[in-house]
């Protein structure tokens, strides 16, 4: 079984470095924060497939924390972006 | 329980294999799709559900226990904020004014 992990874990890396060619190649700002979001939620599972194989909860709460920022930051990206600035209200 | 054992494995097994089908689906689309909005539509969506079912395969495979309560939260987490800055960027890019790809256009670069 935890081949098959490993093997899900290494497919994920390689579709990861397949996704950053889309944030450095990426026509748009918004293109390269879309890969760099999708690569943070593989690397978030990838995370999560370590910590089954090698039994540490921990890993489990570094996820937890890479989602939330993950978040944060796609949240404050695209605020900046459609807003220009980061403090106030909207529009 | 150690009855179940097999079980449990098999349909781990094939929770983990959907979703990484569904990453690849997601990357391919990621790469291949005309324009940004095309792209969100295809990445976001193949992420959402290619970490649900990886993360509940895991989560299955570990069986009752803190670590496989730990990564529901985490599905539940990914099931929110992944649909939410989908909407927010392509969002982003509509009030910003980019125009979305007609069919019969040349494609943006690559």
């Amino acid at each position: 079984m935890d081949v098959f992990f490993w093997s899900t874990a290494i497919f994920l890396l390689v579709n990861a470095f397949a996704c950053l060619y889309r944030a450095y190649d990426g026509p748009t700002v918004v293109d390269r924060v879309l890969a760099i979001n999708i690569v943070v939620t593989k690397t978030l599972v990838v995370l999560v497939l370590l910590a089954t194989v090698f039994g540490r909860g921990l890993l489990l709460d570094v996820a937890l924390v890479y989602g939330l920022l993950n978040f944060v930051l796609t949240v404050v990206a695209t605020r900046y972006i459609e807003t220009e600035r980061l403090t106030g209200d909207w529009s | 329980m150690t009855s179940l054992d097999p079980i449990r494995t098999a349909v781990a097994v094939v929770l983990v294999s959907v979703g990484g089908l569904f990453f690849l689906i997601g990357t391919i689309g990621l790469l291949r799709l005309p324009d940004f909005f095309t792209r969100t539509h295809a990445a976001t969506k193949c992420d959402t559900v290619g970490a649900g079912s990886l993360l509940i395969g895991l989560a299955v495979y570990d069986g009752a226990s803190t670590s496989a309560l730990k990564i529901l939260v985490l599905v539940l987490l990914v099931l929110v904020s992944s649909p939410t800055s989908g909407h927010a960027l392509a969002r982003a890019a509509y009030r910003t004014g980019l125009k979305p790809w007609r069919a019969g256009e040349e494609r943006e670069v690559s």
